[in-house]
């Protein structure tokens, strides 16, 4: 057993309001750059839709994530180690550019510098590729509220199976929204992809990021990815992903895409799990199994085993402390109201969700019933949003699964609405779904009240356990050009990392010693002295190609 | 030795490799950051999947061919067996499959970056730079396995450029036996030189990351970000 803390996420997705707000910050934050133009780190999908970039979740296509082989282990769906450095030279699974969307801006200037006419002037798109104007035949959300599904419903790969009960009239039309960031993996798919060995996933709170000086742009993390969740820059030709705002965590603070929700729906906290179970619960042979294998991988801080271990395992006592007040273990584990988004990719997912209800109960009472768990469940396949659909994206398909947390939510709205409006104390409810009703009223308090500190619970990197803190000051800035402000660096990356092992995962070179000084993250890269490095393509970048308006 | 022949012949060489060998030392050091391969695949992908495993793929034949051809002495491959008429055939044909997809997949990769706009506005004049010396290196080297080896009187370079190469790589630098070789061998001998020389400065350096190490590492890979802790 080797306990390890997990920086994770829950998405309350019945409070998503669908305004983008979180895309729009995290863009403003990470990928206002060229050749970032069309990133995002952080988007909202209308869901039914066929996503960004198009028809993601289909692996039959892209290929991402793990499967089982014959054997029943664990493989790269993608392909192995040899069939990947084969196909380097062009990899047959990435997405082109047309797959998210062509970036574009307008012609802002036309505005400033028409003429005085009697007609307005018109800022035309121009495409950030070539510069050239373009008709903007598709966009990051081009499905937004469900424009134009219509002819497109039938190429949302969580619809299959349930073609008949799904009608795309206004009437009976059903959506809600799918807000989707890095999933920050237990074990993640894009890290093990990739051949350089640029990707990794930290230690202390599991977050995954890509090296930019390690990088060598194989593009195998783009296609590894189930969740398409890597982007590939196209004119530094490094890739870049969500990186948590691990500058803000390890200060304390929320993401800037959980800051700056409107809605309220993001749980930001850490969860204790066993390092060491990650594989076999990956391998799991039946995918409904998956959701239960990686709740088994968590460690409950209320053990004090548990955290006796941790704090064998170098966990800081706060960080423990952290812990037990997560509301992240707390919705995923101590109610079971949160799942993760398609756990059949077999990547153990960290960014968890609570399926909508809003639409269920709606419909449920025009039709009148009362949200009883008693009389929910015969019910439960008349609602607005097929439990087959939601079971697509969070379950692997497994109903019940659905089901059971549906029950439970409706547990809590009816026993609030008895205890609030009718006066009434009412035990059964919550013991009809296996909760106290100290469980269902706490639940009520973290969902719909919602107070920033019990959302957030996130404690501060252990800074003074670094050493030569006076020498990262400055040698990480987030603005050199073309940089991605994941600026790590590391001096001699081939000897710190490169310790094979027999084992799937390199789990502890560093306890060993093995990482020591010169391997530290964000360390000054030791022979160019931190101030003097910089990047000859960006600097002798300027061929004919290089027009105006796109640099 | 006339003075022309020896800037020509050993100077050049010498010089360009120098300039190789610091170049990249001093580009690892300080630019890992633009050390990467820039592929364009996510822009254009149609064309690239043929064009770039044809010229990769034939280009790194080629690489072991002039290994075999230039570097080894005839006397070592005759003596595992290999005679003089049996590496002709091999080299004619061995050469001449991977000339020929290094040139079609060359040809791809140039007309798509010529062609498609989004890639085209990606290329650098480094990019140009290197294009029109591997086009140049490319073309004689190919004509000349065409017209003189294939179809031709079959020039025998390795007792002729191949000496002089080795004795550049013993450092006994002559320069008798290359001043006496055909011009076009003369020609592509020297073509590579300026490639050689401004490879560490483009991004041909990403030649050198072929991640091998990949083969034999596990899949998932922890870094700690502050050691010092435990």
């Amino acid at each position: 057993m080797r306990v390890r803390a997990q920086m994770g996420m829950v998405m309350a997705l019945d409070k998503c309001i669908g305004c983008h707000t979180c895309s729009v910050t995290c863009k403003q934050v990470w990928t206002n750059r060229p050749g970032a133009e069309y990133m995002w780190f952080n988007d909202v999908e209308t869901k039914p839709g066929v996503g960004y970039p198009k028809r993601w979740e289909d692996q039959e296509q892209w290929r991402g994530g793990w499967e089982l082989d014959r054997k029943g282990r664990l493989r790269l769906k993608g392909g192995g180690r040899l069939k990947k450095l084969l196909s380097i030279f062009s990899n047959p699974d990435m997405p082109a550019i047309d797959d998210y969307y062509e970036p574009w801006t307008y012609d802002y200037k036309t505005l400033i510098e028409a003429p005085l006419s009697k007609q307005d002037p018109v800022a035309r798109p121009r495409s950030q590729l070539t510069g050239e104007e373009i008709e903007i035949k598709w966009g990051p959300n081009w499905d937004d509220n469900l424009a134009g599904t219509a002819g497109r419903l039938e190429q949302d790969p969580a619809m299959e199976g349930l073609q008949e009960q799904v009608k795309a009239s206004y009437e009976e039309a059903f959506m809600f929204y799918l807000p989707r960031i890095c999933e920050h993996c237990l074990n993640p798919s894009c890290v093990a992809s990739c051949p350089s060995g640029a990707m990794y996933k930290r230690e202390e709170d599991g977050i995954v990021l890509v090296d930019q000086a390690k990088c060598r742009g194989w593009r195998f993390c783009v296609s590894g990815c189930p969740y398409k969740k890597v982007y590939f820059n196209h004119r530094t030709g490094k890739a870049e992903k969500c990186t948590l705002c691990y500058p803000r965590i390890e200060a304390g603070l929320p993401t800037i895409c959980s800051e700056t929700c409107v809605g309220r729906i993001r749980y930001l906290g850490l969860v204790l799990y066993d390092s060491d179970r990650v594989e076999a619960a990956a391998s799991v042979p039946d995918e409904h199994d998956l959701l239960d294998a990686q709740r088994d991988v968590f460690c409950d801080p209320e053990d004090p085993e548990v955290r006796a271990q941790a704090a064998r395992d170098g966990i800081p006592d706060d960080w423990i402390e952290a812990s037990r007040r997560s509301p992240v273990y707390a919705l995923a584990m101590r109610y079971g109201v949160a799942l993760p988004l398609h756990p059949e990719y077999r990547t153990l997912p960290m960014v968890w969700y609570v399926p909508p209800l809003s639409p269920i109960v709606n419909t449920l009472e025009t039709d009148g019933y009362e949200a009883d768990p008693d009389h929910i469940l015969p019910a439960i396949d008349r609602m607005r949003i097929p439990v087959e659909y939601l079971a697509n994206l969070l379950a692997a398909g497994d109903v019940e699964v659905i089901r059971d947390v549906l029950r439970r939510l409706a547990a809590m709205r009816g026993h609030m609405r008895k205890r609030e409006i009718l006066a009434e104390h009412d035990e059964q409810l919550p013991a009809g779904v296996g909760l106290s009703v100290t469980d269902v009223e706490d639940l009520y308090r973290l969902l719909a009240i919602g107070k920033y500190e019990d959302r957030y619970v996130i404690p501060q990197a252990h800074t003074e356990l670094a050493s030569h803190l006076m020498e990262q000051q400055g040698a990480c800035g987030l603005d050199f050009e073309g940089g991605p402000g994941n600026c790590g660096m590391i001096a001699d990356p081939a000897a710190a990392i490169e310790k094979a092992n027999e084992s799937f995962m390199l789990v502890d070179a560093a306890a060993k010693g093995g990482l020591g000084d010169a391997a530290r993250l964000d360390a000054p890269s030791e022979p160019g002295d931190g101030g003097q490095d910089f990047n000859l393509l960006q600097v002798l970048h300027r061929g004919p190609g290089e027009q105006a308006g796109s640099g | 030795m006339s003075a022309g022949s020896v800037l020509l012949w050993v100077v050049l060489p010498y010089v360009a490799v120098t300039i190789f060998i610091v170049g990249h030392v001093w580009r690892y050091r300080h630019d890992q950051f633009g050390w990467t391969s820039r592929s364009t695949q996510l822009l254009e992908h149609r064309l690239l999947a043929w064009g770039s495993p044809l010229f990769h793929y034939g280009a790194l034949a080629a690489i072991g061919g002039h290994v075999l051809g230039i570097l080894i002495p005839p006397a070592a491959t005759g003596a595992v067996g290999i005679d003089e008429d049996a590496y002709h055939l091999l080299a004619v044909i061995g050469g001449g499959i991977a000339g020929a997809a290094t040139v079609v997949g060359f040809l791809i990769l140039l007309y798509r970056r010529a062609t498609v706009r989004r890639v085209a506005v990606t290329t650098s004049w480094l990019d140009i730079a290197a294009y029109g010396l591997l086009a140049f290196a490319i073309g004689v080297g190919t004509a000349e396995t065409l017209a003189v080896q294939a179809f031709g009187d079959a020039f025998d370079y390795r007792d002729s450029v191949g000496a002089w190469f080795r004795s550049l790589v013993t450092f006994q630098p002559e320069t008798e036996s290359i001043t006496d070789a055909r011009l076009i061998f003369q020609i592509h001998a020297i073509s590579a030189w300026p490639l050689y020389a401004l490879w560490p400065f483009t991004r041909l350096v990403h030649a050198w990351s072929i991640p091998l190490q990949y083969i034999g590492r596990p899949y998932i890979l922890y870094r700690q970000r502050y050691p010092a802790a435990r």
